[in-house]
C-alpha cells in the first residue's frame, strides 16, 4: 500500500472511531462500513482499528474472521450469494445456481479473473416464502427463475 | 407482505396508542400487566417475558439496557421480516414500554446482516418517533427517556442466541456466554438486560391497549395469545399466518395450501420433523413449540437430502467454541453421507443417534443443544425409508 493510500484510511478509521466512540463495543460497526467501502477488512485496516480502539490486532482479526460478512481479502466488486438453505433449495436452487456459474463463466466459491463477479452460496436469507433467493452485495432478489436471473446479470454489467 | 388468512393480534386497529397507556401506568403494573397476560418468549424458547422483566426490574444497577433480538435465523423463518416492514412503530414503541417498565433508557435493534436492505425505512421510523415526541427525551410528556439505536449483524446464525447476541454487540466473536448468569441480571456490558424477539416487543404495545383480558381470552391455558407462522415449502400460498395457540399443524398447512403431504418439520432446521400421521399435534407450548417456521414437505422429497441440507446448516454454523456442537454435528453430517453411500450399519446410525442425545445435554447453547433434533426425529420416522432406499 502506498503511504497516501495509508493515511486516507487511519483518517477514515479515526471518523469512524469519532463517530461510534473509542469502546471496543464500536468495532462491528467500524468494520462493517470498512467492508463497505473497500470490500474487505485488509491487515493494515484491521492494525489500525486495533490501534485507535487500543486493543490488540489479533482480537480484530479474530472478529472479522468469525462473520461471514465480513471478508479479509479482497472480493469482487458484485458478490453474489446464492441460498442453499432449505426452503430456497426445495424451489429449485440448483438450476439458479448452474444458470449463474454459466452466465458468469465461474464456478461457486471463484472469482471473476476481471474481479467483477464472485459467486457464493449463503445460509438461509429470510426469504423462504419467495424462493430461490440471493443477495448481490446488500440488494436481495427473490422469485428467481435462470432467465430472471440473466435479466438482473444484464442489469448490473450495464452499470 | 400481508399477514395470510386472518390477522388476530396484528391488525393495525388494534394497536391504537399502547405506548400512551402504557406511559400513563405505573412500571410495575406494567410488569404485573405482562406477567398476567402468560405472554412467553415468541422466539422459540418460550420464557416467559414478565418474568424476565421483573428480573430485569428487581436488578440494581444505574444502567440497564433493552434488546430487540432481529437475528432472525432460523430456516424458514421470515415473520420478523414482516413485522420489522409492516409493524416497525410497534416493535420499538414495544421496547420503550420494556424500557419504561424496567427502567432502562436505551434500546438496541439487532438486525440480521442480511436484512440490512431494510435499515433505511427502519431508521426513517426511528426518526418520525423522535419528531412526534415518542422516542428521546420526556416521552410523551411523561419524563421517561428512552434512545433506540440500530445495530445490524453480520451473518451469524449463532448470534440469534441472547448472550452471543450480546457479546456481538460488545465487538466480540459472537461466542455464547456460560448462564448463569442471564443477561436479565448480567447483561450488554454486564448490565441488567432484557434481549425479547421481535414478535413478543411487538405484542406488547397490542396486549397493553386492548387488555390482559381479551389477550388471555385467545389461546390456550398455557400459550395465551397467538403465534406468527411462517409456512414454506411444498404448498401453494407460502407466506405468514397468524394463528391462536392450539391450532393444529394439519389446520395450518391446509390454510396454506399443502397437497400430498409426507412430513412438516416445525421449528425449522433446529426443530422437529412431524410425519403425516401426527399431523393432529398443535402449536403450543403443551404439544409443539415453535418460533415460527414451517417448512412443508411431500411425497416427491427425499428426507434424507433434507436432513443433509440442515446437517451442513448446523456445521457452518456451529460457533466452534464447544465441542459436543463443533465435532457432533460434523460426525452426524458424515453419517449423512455414510448412509448416501449405504456404508452406514444399523449399529453404527444407533451410536449417532445417541451421540445427538449426548448434544442435546452437552452443547453450551442452543444451538448445539437443538441440532441433532431433525436427526433424531427425521431418523425415528424415516429411518426404515431411508436405509432401504440407500
Amino acid at each position: 500500500m502506498l503511504v497516501s493510500e495509508i493515511n486516507t484510511l487511519t483518517e477514515e478509521i479515526s471518523s469512524l472511531v469519532e463517530k461510534y466512540g473509542a469502546g471496543r463495543q464500536s468495532l462491528l460497526p467500524i468494520l462493517q462500513e470498512i467492508q463497505i467501502r473497500y470490500g474487505h477488512i485488509s491487515d493494515v485496516a484491521q492494525q489500525e482499528i486495533a490501534r485507535l480502539l487500543d486493543i490488540h490486532p489479533v482480537e480484530v482479526y479474530g472478529v472479522t474472521t468469525f462473520y461471514s460478512f465480513l471478508n479479509t481479502t479482497k472480493r469482487a466488486k458484485y458478490n453474489i450469494r446464492l441460498c442453499k438453505t432449505i426452503s430456497c433449495d426445495l424451489t429449485n436452487k440448483d438450476g439458479i445456481a448452474r444458470a449463474l456459474e454459466r452466465e458468469l463463466g465461474i464456478k461457486f466459491g471463484e472469482i471473476s479473473s476481471d474481479e467483477k463477479y464472485s459467486l457464493a452460496y449463503v445460509s438461509c436469507l429470510g426469504m423462504c416464502d419467495q424462493g430461490p433467493a440471493m443477495l448481490i452485495n446488500n440488494q436481495v432478489y427473490s422469485k428467481l427463475t435462470p432467465r430472471k436471473v440473466v435479466e438482473i446479470l444484464d442489469q448490473i454489467k450495464g452499470r | 407482505m400481508p399477514i395470510l388468512n386472518k390477522a388476530i393480534v396484528f391488525k393495525q386497529e388494534n394497536c391504537g396508542d399502547g405506548l400512551q397507556k402504557a406511559l400513563n401506568m405505573k412500571p410495575i403494573d406494567i410488569l404485573f400487566a405482562v406477567r398476567e397476560s402468560g405472554l412467553k418468549g415468541r422466539g422459540g424458547a418460550g420464557f416467559p417475558a414478565g418474568s424476565k422483566w421483573m428480573l430485569a426490574s428487581a436488578a440494581q444497577s444505574d444502567k440497564k439496557y433493552v434488546i430487540c433480538n432481529a437475528d432472525e435465523g432460523e430456516p424458514g423463518t421470515f415473520k420478523d421480516r414482516l413485522l420489522l416492514t409492516e409493524f416497525t412503530e410497534q416493535v420499538f414503541n414495544g421496547m420503550t414500554i420494556c424500557g419504561y417498565a424496567i427502567g432502562a433508557h436505551h434500546g438496541f435493534v439487532y438486525l440480521r446482516g442480511e436484512y440490512s436492505y431494510m435499515i433505511d425505512e427502519m431508521q426513517a421510523t426511528l426518526q418520525q418517533l423522535h419528531n412526534s415526541g415518542r422516542l428521546g427525551k420526556n416521552i410523551l410528556g411523561s419524563g421517561f427517556d428512552f434512545d433506540i439505536e440500530i445495530r445490524l449483524g453480520s451473518g451469524a446464525y449463532v448470534c440469534g442466541e441472547e448472550s452471543a447476541l450480546i457479546e456481538s454487540l460488545e465487538g466480540n466473536r459472537g461466542e455464547p456466554r456460560n448462564r448463569p448468569p442471564y443477561p436479565a441480571n448480567t447483561g450488554y456490558m454486564g448490565f441488567p438486560t432484557v434481549v425479547n424477539n421481535v414478535e413478543t416487543l411487538a405484542t406488547v404495545p397490542i396486549l397493553i391497549n386492548k387488555g390482559v383480558d381479551w389477550f388471555t381470552s385467545i389461546g390456550t391455558e398455557k400459550s395465551r395469545g397467538t403465534k406468527l407462522i411462517s409456512v414454506s415449502g411444498d404448498v401453494d400460498r407460502p407466506g405468514v399466518y397468524e394463528i391462536p395457540y392450539g391450532t393444529t399443524i394439519m389446520e395450518i398447512i391446509e390454510m396454506a395450501g399443502a397437497r400430498d403431504v409426507k412430513a412438516v418439520q416445525v421449528g425449522g432446521a433446529s426443530g422437529i420433523c412431524i410425519p403425516e400421521a401426527e399431523l393432529h399435534r398443535n402449536i403450543s407450548f403443551e404439544d409443539v413449540p415453535t418460533g415460527g417456521s414451517i417448512i412443508v414437505f411431500n411425497n416427491s422429497r427425499d428426507m434424507l437430502k433434507i436432513l443433509e441440507n440442515f446437517m451442513e446448516f448446523f456445521t457452518e454454523e456451529s460457533c466452534g467454541q464447544c465441542t459436543p456442537c463443533r465435532i457432533g454435528n460434523k460426525k452426524l453430517l458424515d453419517g449423512v453421507f455414510m448412509i448416501e453411500r449405504g456404508e452406514c450399519s444399523v449399529q453404527y446410525l444407533r451410536e449417532l443417534i445417541s451421540l445427538g442425545e449426548t448434544m442435546q445435554v452437552a452443547s453450551k447453547c442452543g444451538l448445539g443443544q437443538s441440532s441433532p433434533n431433525s436427526f433424531i426425529t427425521i431418523m425415528k420416522h424415516f429411518g426404515d425409508e431411508i436405509l432401504s432406499k440407500y
